[in-house]
């Protein structure tokens, strides 16, 4: 097998599996820019991903046909905007530890999903499967490029390119807009912040709330683009990879999007080594691990804490000292 | 007439203190007004509660003679007032542009228009003569510079009431004599200001009027012109205060401190400490003059272990220091009053006891078998508390919650009391007020007359000329003479800080 024809193999499937987490960590990237650490972007991974499942099937049945996963995405934007209001009233409101919230959100995300399916589908640990998913194609034109179109174009879905253009986007927002100062005005130094006539919690609910927002996208896209069901394990790790390609792309939306590529690189491999000459002889074990092995590896190595918001996980409350 | 501020029976009360007891306040349009009192009285708070970040118990405020409510730093701004505060409220990871429009951003299209924030930057500094780098980060500028952009911040908001919360405290002296003709300038434009100092020539040189405050309560409001220093002095601490003189006989002993061919590298990779040969005897004190960025900084960081020494050697008690870490070079003997108290010299959120104990806490008698012994600090805290009227309502009280002459009070009474073979002091009497500083001055005096090296780095010349057996003049990175402060004056070391050497040659 040529070079090219690995190429081909793991790039489309890099794509495919980097989307949920660069629209994930670019969810965090808004938190934890304005203050609020985010250890609960798995849940809501899995809040997203949920009512994804749920609402696609609903819009199918209605007869909505291949616009169900596209409206379900946007369904699922909205529930993961609620449900990451809960981390910010415990968090911003009541001050509580964030990474206490945090964690309380993923265990939470986790039982209420579950309950909800058994409830809804007689007891069943599992939702059934959609029959719309966004499917992969070959983008027409671009993908009769010689060389590149096989390797970029073919066996893709939009959801992708569309991660990759928000990722710019909030880059723009963050860096050139008067929304993005003031939301890393407060990440940084919230009292100066203040003293300068800026509202640090609602600056810090509207992070916060965009995490949700962003972390549902992920979420549901990584349903509607990979496992087309859900049940307990079907996000497993996805948001907490996302949170340290956060960390890793050193809290900046390209540097995200980057690191979420490396890590989507990562399962791409342990994915279709199966496929790929030399890699298939190894043990599977070490193929399925490789993506957090190499997590742990370049977090460890590469990235130094003091490159986070500098008030990024501590609470903010007025006229302390 | 009516006054520009005028705060009528304030009351404001922290967990255990009363801060602002009955506190009244008038501020005439168009002057420069002293809020003058001991550290702890409760200026610092005043000034909070008047630009909204403290919500008074009780009382008025009244602004321009209209009755007005200020509920938030929004509303103080919208009245016209501006503070500058004693910490300074900047973001370091942003430019200099960024800091100043923050909150009121210039935009285009929606979109932020940094060309646009920068042009208004460059108009503003120009207009009042701040002179201001807009492409900067905060991080990458002097004290100095960070003044003025909290001074630009207020004015970019068309402030007409200024607060200056001891802004005099971190600057050099001529960084102090650039802002009083600021401070001026700003007053013949119509403004007013209010200025939080614990130095007496500013009051003189630059205010009207002035009002004392001393534990909470209104000691007197008067006319600069109808009192003296002296008389104003003792109504802050509310007795006589005795000038502490280097009288002790000059009786240098064996060398504790020695630094040979030292070479240091700044933040910036540049070589900022070139060469430099020093050494400091027991028994004396070492003052180190020089305007600053000359390398004092580097210097003292490089013999705490918090820099890396590029070449040389450091010697302390004859043992080599170089490049060691921190805490065995302060087990061979040293303790370190740091420039800056709040990034090197305490943990803000621990208690006065645990920053009392900081470079001890793992050693007998406060800690057994890897336990802390929590009696026995407290028992500590509160003896320093006593002896160095460090003013709190208990030693269980975070740092952070001090007043600013109160923290830098706590490193004080933590490094002298240890009473090492080297004390550096760095600005030892930084924000302190008068009495404090006799007493800290009368503390490292006695070092002294213990046998103990004390090597003393500070921008009052005053302070360098008052207590030190010798003076070490810094330019460049380098010590270009050393010389006896009874054979010198300010003049003499004025020049000599500029670079030139005895005998008018330039070097
Ligand atoms: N946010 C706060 N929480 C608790 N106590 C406080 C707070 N702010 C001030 N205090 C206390 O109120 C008293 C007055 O403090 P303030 O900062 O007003 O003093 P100051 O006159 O400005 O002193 P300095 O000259 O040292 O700056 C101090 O005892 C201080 O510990
Ligand atoms: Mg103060």
């Amino acid at each position: 097998m040529s070079l090219f024809e690995v190429l081909t193999i793991i790039i489309p499937s890099t794509l495919l599996t980097a989307a949920p987490l660069i629209f994930t960590s670019l969810g965090g990237v808004f938190s934890e820019r304005s203050g609020v650490v985010n250890i609960g972007l798995e849940g809501l991974m899995a809040v997203g991903a949920f009512t994804a499942a749920i609402s696609t099937l609903g819009l199918e049945r209605a007869g909505l046909g291949d616009a169900s996963p596209w409206i379900a995405i946007l369904i699922a934007a909205v529930a993961g905007g609620i449900f990451s209001l809960i981390h910010a009233v415990v968090s911003i409101s009541f001050r509580a530890d964030q990474t206490v919230s945090g964690v309380a959100l993923n265990f939470l995300a986790a039982g209420l999903t579950i309950f909800l399916v058994k409830m809804i589908f007689d007891g069943k640990g599992q939702t059934p499967y959609i029959s719309h998913n966004i499917d992969k194609i070959s983008i027409p034109g671009l993908s009769k490029i010689p060389f590149i179109g096989p390797i970029f174009f073919q066996q893709v879905t939009y959801t992708s390119y569309l991660a990759i253009l928000v990722s710019v986007f909030v880059w723009f927002i963050i860096f050139k807009t008067p929304f993005g100062l003031r939301l890393r005005s407060v990440g940084e130094h919230p009292a100066a912040a203040d003293t300068l006539g800026i509202n640090v919690s609602r600056m810090r609910y509207i992070g916060v709330a965009l995490s949700g927002v962003f972390g549902g996208i992920g979420g549901a896209v990584y349903l509607v683009t990979i496992t087309s069901n859900y049940s307990v394990t079907t996000i497993a790790g996805q948001g907490f990879l996302a949170l340290a390609a956060l960390v890793f792309g050193k809290w900046h939306p390209i540097g995200a999007m980057g690191a979420s590529l490396f890590f989507g690189f990562a399962q791409a491999l342990s994915i279709t080594s199966q496929q790929i000459p030399y890699l298939d002889r190894l043990p599977s074990v070490i193929m399925l691990t490789a993506p957090y092995v190499l997590t742990l590896i370049v977090l460890t190595g590469f990235v130094g804490r003091a490159e986070a918001p500098k008030a990024d996980g501590v609470p903010y409350i007025k006229g302390q000292r | 007439m009516s006054y520009a501020i005028e705060m009528r029976h304030i009351r404001k009360e922290f967990p255990g203190i009363v801060a602002n007891d009955n506190i009244t306040l008038q501020v005439e349009e168009g002057e420069i007004h002293a809020l003058f009192g001991e550290n702890g009285a409760g200026k610092s708070t005043l000034m909070n509660i008047l630009f909204g970040l403290y919500q008074p118990d009780q009382g008025e405020l009244y602004v321009h003679g209209k009755k007005a409510v200020i509920n938030d730093p929004n509303d103080a701004t919208r009245l016209g007032i501006g503070m500058v505060h004693q910490h300074f409220m900047l973001i370091d990871k942003f430019t200099v542009a960024e800091n100043i429009i923050l909150g009121r951003e210039p935009k285009k299209h929606g979109l932020l228009d940094m060309a646009k924030a920068v042009k208004i930057v460059k108009e503003l500094s120009e207009k009042y003569g701040l002179d201001v780098d807009p492409y900067q980060k905060v991080e990458d500028i002097t004290v100095g510079m960070q003044q003025r952009v909290e001074i630009l911040k207020t004015l970019y908001r068309g402030s007409d009431i200024l607060i200056f919360d001891e802004p005099t405290a971190v600057l050099t002296p001529i960084e102090i004599k650039e802002l009083i003709v600021i401070m001026k300038r700003l007053v013949s434009e119509g403004k007013s200001i209010i200025l939080i100092t614990h130095k007496l020539k500013e009051i003189f040189e630059a205010c009207d009027r002035c009002t004392v405050i001393r534990r909470g309560k209104n000691i007197d409001t008067m006319s600069i012109s109808e009192t003296n220093p002296s008389d104003l002095a003792s109504m802050m601490v509310g007795r006589k205060i005795h000038v502490q003189v280097n009288d002790a006989p000059y009786d240098p002993k064996e060398k504790v401190l020695e630094i040979e061919h030292l070479n240091v590298l700044d933040s910036r990779k540049v070589n900022v400490i070139k060469d430099l040969h020093l050494s400091v005897h027991g028994g004396e004190i070492l003052g180190i003059a020089g305007v600053d960025g000359n390398g004092q900084t580097e210097l003292i960081e490089a013999i705490a272990g918090l820099r890396k020494v590029k070449e040389g050697t450091i010697k302390l008690n004859g043992q080599d220091i170089t490049n060691q870490k921190t805490r065995k070079i302060v087990e061979a003997g040293l303790g370190y009053i740091p420039e800056d108290r709040q990034k090197h010299g305490l943990v803000l959120d621990f208690t006065i006891g645990e920053n009392m104990v900081l470079q001890t806490y793992y050693k007998k008698p406060y800690a057994e078998s890897g336990v802390l012994k929590n009696k026995v600090i407290t028992k500590k805290a509160e003896q320093l508390i006593q002896e160095f009227d460090i003013r709190t309502p208990s030693e269980k009280t975070l740092a952070r919650s001090l007043s600013g002459g109160n923290q830098q009070k706590v490193i004080v009474a933590r490094e002298v009391d240890r009473s090492p073979q080297l004390l550096i002091a760095a600005q030892p009497t930084r924000g302190l007020d008068i009495g404090a500083i006799e007493f800290i001055h009368g503390k490292l005096l006695d070092e002294k007359k213990k046998g103990k090296a004390v090597l003393l780095v500070s921008f009052e010349l005053d302070e360098i000329l008052h207590l030190s057996d010798r003076i070490a003049v810094i330019y460049e990175g380098n010590i270009i003479d050393i010389v006896n402060p009874k054979e010198t004056d300010e003049n003499e070391l004025g020049l000599l800080m500029a670079g030139r050497k005895k005998g008018g040659a330039e070097s």
